[in-house]
């Protein structure tokens, strides 16, 4: 969670040139195009170069049994080359939205359009779709370059072709001595790489992938991250990564779509996510998060007061409400909350706070406090020269920028 | 051990080998292991393991020709078949000894019955002959009655044979409780060897068949016979026995009218002038024969050696054939009708797959009886299947199929009852597919079929292995419902090893039958991992 941020923000920087327009905005510009999110009820919020999406769900609904909808509206379009992460908790319904990209599941209502032509009626095996599973789903009874050998086999393709892009492939993810193996004969990551491999050895021009890291220990899961980015990146691929992984979503992705109860709660890339959460799920399923009940008492422009159940006063950004009197929840992340009078405004409301806990972490500090009556107050602190460490029982005064708490829907 | 070596081993910290305190360690779970699995093991050994290797070795022992009639096999060992003569005196003199004790032991037929599997008409030649073997001898003891009338005394027999104690013991003896054993009395044996014998045997036979005493009883004529045979033999000394009686004997018999055991046979039953009667017995005589397991693939073993039998006589081979095929058959329909519906139920949610599973386990909940039962009244000419037929104008009245006795009707009653068999091998296989496999394939570019033929199938070719061998060696010893449906011309070789159990007891030849079944079965069995490999067979995931 703590992972350096820069890279990703480089990344994204030199990919798209995003220029993020204000915090609290879920717009984005890419090279002057701009695309479409929306969140909720096909409320269209930008809709500029249609032609240019690569991948689209229009107004994308999916019901099992008749009665419930496990996908309840989905719009998403992404152009090509993107890497965009669905992440959200089991049963949000972001892997029936791959499956019904892929194919293996049919649409309910809606439209899902690849390079402009709708696909519902297309059988998966002639959508041109690479995919990756969460067990690889390497077929056992074939070595390795035969699994490789698969797709070609089924396209025609003749058999020195088929030789060059098979060894092409296998050193792509440096697993080129791996072509006699049988799957059984490897491990979960080598596996996974000739699985990726697999996946892109006919040049699909879009691919999908499963939670395909689920499987593997937290290392090789950072290595391959890095690989299938680059390996993404190098080729130019669409790629949509369904994942519940959200270091993974954040680390990997160009933007990331949060799922939750069938719908996606916000498309952003992984900074404006984190920093920018536009409502409380999305706050508190994106990394560690303070919330505190109260109701709003005052707006004035960007910035607003709350009043918490236990009587005090925050100050706070108002995001997700819009009168005097809402009920809300404000977010907070840990690493943003300052006990150091001096940082703060001199005007800032600030709370009473006692140290319950101190748990050194190595690079950072962790203390819980007690604040307005809540037990898990968390804050983070670096592990610099000069950083107080706090005593269990000690009794601190917290604030912190408005800009930094955010007055979310309750 | 050598210095080297010793310096390999690996020492535990106290100084014992590793392996020693490896060993030491895992001792106490091995005997645990073993523990928890002995009660089966006993059970299976004593009721299943030791009864069939009982019943295999059956089909080569042939213990009863020489037990029998131990003396007429050893003095027919030079006699040849191929002469066309009928063997000498010496044998028939034998063959009376031992017919006079197999008679009074009754077994005689036993050994009819035997040897009337290789030969029609043994059986009642041997019972024949049991009737009126006792006659046989007759005339020597009415000579030394004439000799001296002392020889019709039982008490005459019993001091020149019986050991004096047992002669004490005998006459202390009041009825009650067991009566003393009879022994001979020393040096009787040597002097008198075919008489001492026969003495023995009748004393024997007198007290445990009859529960007589022979001080009581006059001796078998054979007695008589072989006493004769005895003096008649060159050097004899009697002196030793010094018996009087026996003294004048000696001299009496030398004018004795000789009588011929082979003419007294010939006229019980002309049949045992028959040079190929006495070829039998002496083809039998071995205490192992391969008479059986030749009987089995229809060929006999006569006294010329190994022929084939007459082709209106042929049935083994044919039926062999019959049932492999059949089985053949039986597997394969199996394998049509229950691929299908094994991958149903490993596709379909569980609730729905459950339901399935309990109509493909229902038959088990019914008597096999009863289900074989209903295929007859199903099957029958004017059953529910051909009034169907009938009554939807497919075929005619007059034109009713045959769908009972005969093949057609165990392969349909045998796929149903087999079916679960490979429904349940092939399920848990295919359960173990994860759907991600076909749909990676189809992701891949596959159509549906190239897809199930190239990768789901090859993953299911497990548990069409383990299916059909399950299926095959279960058909291939099935008994009852090709008993029930078969007919004649659809029953299989286990009804024809339950008819010599049973009907027409013939345990040898059915235990060859049988053994010949075990190991067509291994060696398909062993085939099928040569080609396919024993590893692929999985019952479950």
């Amino acid at each position: 969670m703590n992972r350096p941020k820069t890279s990703c923000e480089t990344k994204t920087v030199l990919i798209f040139r995003l220029a993020c327009v204000r915090p609290g905005r879920f717009s984005l510009i890419i090279k002057g195009a701009a695309k479409c999110a929306t969140i909720d009820g096909g409320r269209r919020l930008v809709s500029t170069s249609e032609a240019q999406a690569f991948v689209e769900f229009d107004r994308v609904q999916k019901s099992y049994d008749g009665e419930t909808l496990v996908v309840k509206d989905l719009n998403l379009s992404m152009p090509k080359g993107e890497f965009l992460t669905m992440l959200g908790p089991s049963g949000s319904g972001k892997t029936t939205c791959l499956m019904m990209l892929a194919g293996f599941e049919t649409a309910t209502n809606g439209d899902i359009r690849l390079d402009g032509q709708p696909i519902n009626n297309i059988p998966p095996h002639k959508r041109g779709i690479g995919m990756v599973f969460q067990n690889y789903a390497l077929f056992p009874h074939m070595t390795v370059a035969e699994n490789l050998s698969f797709p070609l086999e089924v396209r025609k393709m003749g058999r020195s072709d088929r030789e060059a892009k098979i060894k092409h492939a296998l050193d792509m993810v440096q697993m080129g001595d791996f072509g006699g193996r049988r799957p059984s004969q490897l491990s979960g990551g080598q596996q996974q790489r000739i699985a990726l491999a697999r996946a892109l050895v006919f040049e699909p021009e879009l691919v999908l992938m499963d939670e395909p890291l689920g499987a593997l220990d937290k290392q090789l899961r950072e290595t391959l991250q890095f690989e299938i980015t680059r390996l993404a990146h190098d080729l130019g691929i669409t790629v949509v990564y369904v994942t519940h992984d959200q270091t993974e979503a954040l680390t990997m992705s160009d933007r990331v779509a949060v799922f939750e109860a069938g719908r996606i709660q916000q498309l952003a890339p992984p900074d404006e996510l984190y920093e920018a959460p536009i409502n409380s799920f999305v706050a508190q399923f994106i990394g560690e998060n303070n919330t505190l009940e109260g109701v709003v008492t005052a707006i004035q422009g960007d910035q607003c007061t709350v009043t918490l159940d236990s009587g005090d006063i925050i100050d706070a950004r108002p995001v997700n409400v819009s009168a005097v009197g809402d009920r809300t929840k404000v977010s907070i992340r840990p690493e943003r909350v300052e006990f150091n009078r001096e940082r703060l405004h001199a005007d800032a409301h600030t709370l009473k706070a006692e140290v319950l806990e101190f748990i050194y972490m190595g690079d950072i500090f962790r203390t819980r406090l007690r604040v307005a009556g809540s037990d898990d107050f968390v804050v983070k602190t670096r592990n610099a020269p000069d950083q107080r460490r706090l005593k269990p029982g000690e009794q601190i005064e917290i604030g912190w920028l408005p800009e930094d708490c955010r007055a979310l829907d309750a | 051990m050598t210095d080297a070596t010793a310096q390999d081993a690996m020492i535990t910290a106290d100084g014992t080998p590793l392996k020693v305190s490896l060993n030491r360690a895992l001792r106490r779970e091995k005997l645990r292991a073993l523990m928890l699995i002995a009660p089966l093991l006993i059970f299976i050994l004593v009721s299943f393991i030791f009864p069939i290797g009982d019943m295999l070795i059956r089909s080569v022992q042939n213990g009863m020709v020489s037990q029998v009639i131990p003396r007429t096999v050893t003095t027919l060992e030079d006699w040849d078949h191929t002469s066309g003569e009928t063997p000498s005196e010496e044998v028939f003199q034998a063959l009376t000894r031992d017919f006079m004790i197999a008679v009074e032991r009754k077994d005689h037929t036993r050994l009819g019955t035997r040897l009337n599997y290789e030969r029609t008409g043994m059986s009642s030649l041997f019972r024949k002959t049991g009737r009126r073997v006792d006659d046989l001898g007759e005339g020597y003891t009415d000579q030394f009655g004439d000799l001296d009338p002392a020889w019709e005394e039982p008490m005459t027999w019993v001091t020149l044979m019986g050991h004096p104690d047992w002669i004490a013991a005998q006459a202390a003896w009041d009825g009650e409780g067991a009566e003393p054993s009879f022994r001979l009395r020393d040096g009787v044996a040597d002097v008198l060897p075919r008489t001492a014998e026969m003495y023995a045997a009748f004393a024997q036979v007198v007290q445990v068949e009859d529960e007589d005493s022979p001080t009581e009883e006059e001796p078998w004529h054979i007695v008589y016979a072989s006493l004769y045979e005895d003096l008649q033999a060159d050097g004899v000394d009697v002196t030793s026995l010094s018996a009087p009686i026996l003294t004048a004997a000696l001299e009496g018999s030398a004018a004795f009218e000789t009588q011929s055991m082979r003419d007294g046979f010939i006229e019980i039953e002309e049949d045992w002038a028959d040079p190929e009667v006495w070829g039998t017995i002496q083809a039998f005589s071995s205490p192992v024969t391969a008479g059986y397991f030749l009987k089995a693939v229809d060929l006999s073993l006569t006294p010329d050696g190994v022929e084939p039998v007459a082709d209106n006589l042929t049935i083994y081979v044919e039926l062999f054939w019959r049932t492999m095929w059949m089985s053949m058959t039986i597997t394969f329909s199996c394998i049509l009708l229950g691929y299908p519906i094994a991958w149903l139920m490993a596709n379909l949610p569980d609730r729905s797959a459950n339901l399935i599973m309990i109509l493909v386990l229902l038959p088990f909940w019914t008597s096999l009886l009863v289900r074989t039962s209903a295929w007859k009244v199903l099957l029958q000419r004017q059953g529910v299947v051909n009034d169907t037929l009938v009554a939807i104008g497919l075929i005619g009245d007059d034109g009713r199929l045959a769908l009972i006795n005969n093949v057609t009707g165990t392969i349909i009653a045998m796929t149903h009852i087999l079916l679960p068999f490979m429904i349940l091998p092939l399920y848990s296989v295919m359960k173990g597919i994860p759907p991600s496999y076909l749909r990676a394939a189809k992701s891949l570019g596959a159509t549906n079929v190239t897809a199930f033929r190239r990768v789901y199938f090859p993953q299911s070719v497990p548990g069409i292995g383990a299916g059909s061998i399950l299926v095959f060696i279960l058909s291939i010893g099935y008994y009852i419902t090709p008993e029930i449906v078969g007919g004649t011309k659809g029953v299989f070789i286990s009804n024809r090893i339950a008819y010599f159990i049973s009907d027409s007891p013939n345990w040898g030849l059915a235990a060859a039958l049988g053994t010949i079944l075990l190991v067509v079965v291994l060696a398909l069995y062993w085939a099928y991992d040569k080609v396919v490999g024993i590893d692929n067979v999985k019952l479950g995931g």
